[in-house]
């Protein structure tokens, strides 16, 4: 484009007006773009729920809804707590340093009491629901050297059970540890911390800020 | 009578070119005169897409875009609403059908060489077409409602969270909610119904106005518009109506017999068009045994799936030998330095970005590749009828692996499955990185002056 006999001041209000259209532009997609996020519905459907567990038996698994979730409260008896020493060199991060659970769930057994075992049983790879194969060997359809845990049928992704990923699968992590604490010796509750636990849903919402601090922190 | 439409036409013809855009479209729109089986499938793509419309605006007039409802509004479809099952299933085996004719339509460009230019804009805006398909399909897939559709869309979805520092956030924001939920649904259904089908009717119109401004290629792949007679025509043109309309009405009458035949007597193909796992509702606390998509999208499930550890290693050796390929073979000081960079940047991303994310980068790859197919291509032939050994065989070793890479996306992916996929999404990939190569240095046959028969 040539600029003779070009009226300067005309094109840069051109360029000006084109500019404010623009930006008037971005405000008006904010309110489309932003109706996108959760919605305050969604958002509230995070109660937390609380489960009884004084019929779950050593080696039993419950499962509950979380979020749109299932939350998984497995009862370990002492054999399969025995195993999980012995498993960290198959293991991708035996001390959970890289994945996502709670402080008080950072630990050996990945859990506030030894025994129950909480965990989003949803596969860190893209979100699958892993099978229970409890038992080791080729009992349940497993390889010879499987020591017992949960297995991701969509992509092969295996866990131990204190929910920690096996090398060489597609998972990156461990499965997630929801924010959890014991209401009393046979009473969970997922979706409160301990600490949070009498402060009522405005400590959920505390809860919720920190775990995804986690999730940035685990990320970076 | 006769005289009365005559002025008719006139009347609208001074305030509306009707004559204009019939002769230039049709009536004096020269195409080869050449034309053969593979040049059905691009009028076939657009009736198809007619079928599409039309069956599934009377899907939504008694599908709910509800959670609760959805699964049940689809199975009162098949069994309470007059003809419903019939407009269901025309739907379900148009969806196949459409990928059937795409795959069709786009393997006569390659082998055609149609994406070499004069018509790189063709190409790009058929393949934006071929990606709004494949989005309009996902999100179709989920409205039934069905295991199945719940979590392959929860596994698509969380293909974003793979994306680093926004993943999460960005997968969340697709969803609307924290896993697959109502919210979901409901926006997949407006977008299935409404967005995308404007978006695929808008490219649908540029790409034919690509086409006829730049003229179809043809089985020779040389130029018509090069060799034209004293009237302008070019002289192995011929007019698209009568004789181009006439032999697609014969085409997809023949479409439509076999269109007939899976419709009313296998609509479910034994599984592949209408998975055995969606006649199941969708229930948040149980996947399927085995998440298969659709068979139109296994070759690139594949290719995710493949993705492991491993192949990470096998690509640190795939870009160091392209990178060196690259540097011997150009001239230019800064295009080498260029190409040294890139390859660091890569080995170091492949160093430091976990498999998950690579799987979702080379699955993205498999499709943006083809964008630059036009650019790719060195040889100075288009048709693969003029071409010599190599270009064909790297043509049907693509072929094959796109094949294989297809079965091995519908099947469990067990220890070999992923090792032999991981090798064909390998030779998948060579065939457009070694394309400047072989393409250079394939020996092609002397272009005819006239198209043959």
């Amino acid at each position: 484009m040539s600029d003779d006999g070009v009226n300067r001041t005309r094109r840069r209000l051109i360029g000006l007006t084109a500019g404010m259209g623009a930006v008037g532009g971005a405000f008006v997609a904010w309110p489309f773009l932003a109706s996108w996020a959760p919605s305050a519905r969604a958002k509230a459907a995070g109660a937390p729920v609380e489960i009884n567990i004084s019929k779950l038996e050593p080696g039993q698994m419950l499962s509950v809804e979380w979020r749109g979730q299932p939350a998984w409260i497995l009862n370990r008896t002492p054999e399969m707590l025995d195993k999980l020493p012995g498993m960290v060199d198959l293991i991708v991060d035996p001390d959970s340093q890289e994945s996502i659970q709670p402080d008080y769930a950072k630990n050996k057994t990945r859990s506030i009491k030894e025994r129950y075992l909480v965990l989003i049983g949803i596969c860190t790879h893209l979100g699958c629901v892993p099978l229970t194969k409890f038992e080791a060997g080729r009992a349940e359809g497993m390889e010879a050297d499987w020591r017992g845990g949960f297995f991701c049928p969509c992509h092969g992704s295996k866990f131990d059970l204190a929910g920690r990923v096996y090398k060489n699968v597609p998972a990156p992590t461990n499965l997630v540890v929801p924010p959890y604490h014991f209401a009393s010796d046979t009473q969970i509750v997922v979706g409160i911390d301990p600490s949070m636990s009498r402060h009522g849903p405005e400590g959920a919402k505390d809860m919720d800020k920190k775990m995804k601090e986690n999730l940035r922190r685990s990320k970076g | 009578m006769q005289k009365l439409l005559e002025q008719s036409l006139d009347w609208v013809d001074a305030r509306y070119p009707v004559k204009k855009v019939w002769d230039e479209h049709l009536a004096k729109y020269y195409a080869p005169k050449n034309f053969n089986f593979w040049y059905y499938f691009g009028s076939l793509a657009l009736f198809i897409l007619v079928i599409q419309i039309v069956s599934g605006i009377f899907l939504t007039m008694h599908y709910k875009p509800d959670a609760t409802m959805a699964f049940a509004s689809v199975e009162y479809i098949m069994r309470d609403v007059d003809w419903g099952w019939l407009i269901r299933y025309m739907h379900s085996t148009g969806a196949s059908f459409f990928f059937i004719v795409v795959y069709m339509h786009m393997y006569r460009g390659l082998i055609y060489g149609s994406y070499r230019g004069p018509r790189e804009l063709l190409w790009i805006v058929g393949m934006f077409i071929f990606i709004a398909l494949m989005a309009e399909a996902f999100m179709g897939y989920l409205l039934p409602w069905g295991n199945m559709s719940y979590w392959g869309a929860q596994v698509i979805i969380s293909l974003f969270g793979a994306i680093p520092f926004i993943g999460e956030w960005l997968a969340e924001f697709i969803r609307g909610d924290f896993v697959i939920a109502d919210a979901t649904l409901n926006r997949f259904f407006a977008l299935h119904v409404a967005a995308l089908p404007l978006v695929l009717v808008g490219l649908v119109f540029a790409h034919l106005v690509a086409l006829h401004r730049v003229g179809s290629n043809n089985p020779d792949g040389i130029e018509i518009k090069k060799n034209k007679g004293p009237d302008g025509i070019p002289v192995d043109g011929i007019p698209f109506h009568p004789y181009y309309t006439v032999k697609d009405i014969m085409a997809s009458v023949f479409f439509l017999i076999i269109f007939a035949a899976v419709m009313f007597f296998v609509p479910e193909l034994g599984g592949w068009f209408l998975e055995h796992d969606n006649f199941m509702p969708a229930n948040v606390l149980q996947t399927p045994p085995e998440i298969v998509p659709l068979w139109y999208f296994t070759p690139y499930y594949s290719i995710l799936r493949a993705t492991t550890t491993d192949m990470i290693n096998v690509l640190y050796g795939v870009t160091v030998a392209m990178g060196i390929l690259t540097v011997i073979s150009v001239k230019d000081i800064r295009a080498k330095a260029a190409t040294v960079i890139i390859a660091a940047v890569v080995l170091v991303a492949l160093y430091i970005f976990e498999p998950k994310l690579w799987g979702v980068i080379l699955m993205g790859s498999s499709l943006m590749v083809f964008f630059a197919l036009p650019w790719l291509d060195r040889s100075p032939v288009k048709s693969v009828r003029y071409r010599g050994w190599m270009f064909k065989t790297a043509l049907a070793i693509f072929l094959i692996s796109f094949f294989i890479l297809g079965y091995l996306g519908t099947q469990p992916a067990t220890g070999l499955s992923t090792r032999i996929a991981m090798v064909f999404t390998v030779l998948y990939f060579l065939f457009f990185l070694l394309m400047p190569w072989y393409t250079t240095y394939d020996k092609t046959k002397p272009l005819p002056e006239r198209v043959t028969e």
